[in-house]
């Protein structure tokens, strides 16, 4: 039923914007390779010009019901004030610094308590459901959020492709990890590869979305190319970028910020304006580009969607 | 060493340090004319204020050790000018808090305040700055005399600590920004402290050697 889905418009179809730029940047290389002035960054890049061939490629998308209505924010801020540690601990790192992050060749294994384990390569997941586009609000731990158009689908297409055996009760998630190309990142205090879990009720939850893109292209690699999570119910770092690994399990998996700081950072991290971070409060937040604060909503506003999935549970115990 | 001196004792070097200590803020609002203070202007300008008051502590905290060391007494000059940019850099940065932060409610912050810890420490060094600053005139020298206004601008080591603390603190894993400026305090402060027993020993072993301490 999944593959009958399958948009009439494959990955493979779609003209990548980046033809243009790569068939640019080898005339430029050419020039200056004749000039006898070629800086050996520049030369790689005009080499082996697949390694941003996914960034910044149109993907087209199906509309969906998990929309909110408010101000987008301007890419520019999205793409521009990122935490992804791997790639330096400074807001404007991951712009700077992942510039030449290889997301081609790809691949996302399925593995664990699972029926059928699978290797799926970039070009089946971007084919593997009509591609959405959802309007999520997102809400950093560090109390400023964006509002983002993402392109993907939930998480459970997957996960119901490789039937979870009925062991499986939790979802653990690993970032891609290469110290060569994120020599950032040891600096940074955390360990790696960074890794993030969720119960497999929640990572079944519609909601939770495997994300390809944002703002109608291809994800940038700063923000996690070329295919992550996005639950927009929690806190940011429960979002994990540059997926390569999911793994089911039958005990819950530890988490990089759990295990960094285990008394600020718990393992559902389910954003909520009444627990607050130990040094400080979580009862307010500010959207990129405004000034002054306003009030985070229970669940990030999700509260009518996954309320459900956490009753009788003390949110302040399990934070 | 006479050339430095000359240069040091011109009226002309005042001016230059100010205009150097104000150039951080003119750098900021002309980022801001240009709207490039990042994705998250407040968040930016917290930080930025938070550094440069952080860097001033440490200048002024620096005057002494360098007096001593490079024999140029004449730095004492810049000692208050920097002391007070310190305050001045410290009020901005608590403006950006007491404003985009708290609305400024001023209830709202003090109560923010007394429940976070790091929020805590830096009100703390904040309003410790404040009696340094109204006493940093000649007349309150005067007034207090030389030794109680010493002793009451030995506070500063407070104020640096508790900055330190307060930006590291702040940091999530990547702490290597306030050990870098706790190691700079802490080597400012150690040798005070060296010089301090360096001098107690002297005072101590005064009497059998016949050697003066003033």
């Amino acid at each position: 039923m999944l593959i009958k889905n399958t948009p009439e418009l494959a990955h493979a179809d779609i003209t990548p914007k980046n033809v243009y730029f790569n068939r640019r940047n080898f005339l430029r290389g050419l020039g200056i390779a004749g000039a006898g002035a070629v800086i050996g960054e520049r030369f790689s890049s005009v080499l082996s010009p697949a390694t941003s061939a996914f960034a910044g490629t149109k993907l087209t998308t199906v509309k969906s019901g998990y929309n909110v209505d408010e101000k987008i924010t301007p890419e520019n801020d999205v793409t521009h004030y990122n935490n992804f540690y791997e790639f330096g601990s400074d807001k404007g790192d991951p712009a700077r610094n992942a510039q030449n992050f290889r997301t081609a060749p790809w691949s996302v294994s399925v593995e664990g308590e699972v029926k059928t384990p699978r290797k799926f390569s970039m070009e089946e997941i971007l084919r593997l459901a009509p591609l959405e586009e959802r309007i999520y609000r997102h809400r950093c731990v560090e109390r400023w959020s964006i509002v983002v158009p993402w392109i993907g689908y939930s998480l459970s297409t997957v996960l119901k492709l490789v039937e979870p055996t009925p062991k499986a009760k939790y979802v653990a998630f690993e970032t891609f990890y290469d110290p060569k190309q994120m020599p950032q990142a040891k600096y940074t205090g955390l360990d790696y590869p960074y890794v993030e879990g969720l119960r497999l009720d929640e990572a079944m939850h519609p909601l939770a979305l495997l994300s390809v893109g944002m703002y109608g292209e291809t994800l940038p690699n700063q923000d996690g190319a070329p295919v992550r999570m996005v639950i927009p119910w929690k806190y940011g770092y429960k979002s994990i970028k540059s997926l390569v690994k999911i793994r089911l399990q039958s005990s819950e998996p530890p988490t990089t910020w759990n295990r960094q700081a285990p008394n600020e950072y718990g393992f559902y991290s389910n954003v909520n304006p009444n627990v607050d971070h130990p040094r400080w409060s979580q009862a307010t937040e500010r959207r990129l580009g405004e000034i002054f604060m306003h009030k985070t909503l229970m669940f990030n506003g999700y509260a009518d969607q996954v309320a459900s999935l956490y009753s009788g549970m003390d949110l302040k115990k399990f934070h | 060493m006479f050339g430095v001196q000359k240069i040091l004792t011109g009226k002309r070097a005042k001016v230059f340090v100010f205009l150097l200590s104000v150039v951080p803020l003119l750098f900021l609002v002309w980022r801001g004319f240009r709207g490039e203070l990042t994705a998250n202007p407040v968040e930016f300008l917290q930080h930025q204020t938070g550094d440069w008051t952080l860097r001033f502590l440490i200048f002024t905290l620096s005057i002494t050790p360098l007096r001593k060391i490079l024999s140029l007494p004449e730095l004492i000059r810049f000692r208050r000018m920097l002391g007070l940019f310190a305050f001045s850099y410290a009020c901005l940065h608590f403006l950006t808090y007491l404003g985009p932060d708290q609305s400024f409610n001023v209830a709202g912050m003090l109560k923010d305040v007394a429940k976070r810890p790091f929020i805590t420490v830096g009100f703390a060094a904040f309003v410790l700055l404040i009696p340094l600053a109204i006493t940093s005139t000649a007349g309150w020298v005067r007034r207090l005399g030389g030794k109680r206004w010493q002793a009451l601008h030995r506070v500063i080591y407070a104020c640096a600590i508790l900055g330190v603390v307060h930006f590291y603190w702040l940091v999530k894993s990547d702490v290597r920004e306030p050990l870098f400026y706790g190691m700079l305090v802490g080597i400012l402060l150690a040798w005070r402290l060296a010089t301090w027993f360096g001098k107690r020993r002297a005072l101590a072993v005064a009497p059998t050697t016949g050697v003066r301490s003033s």
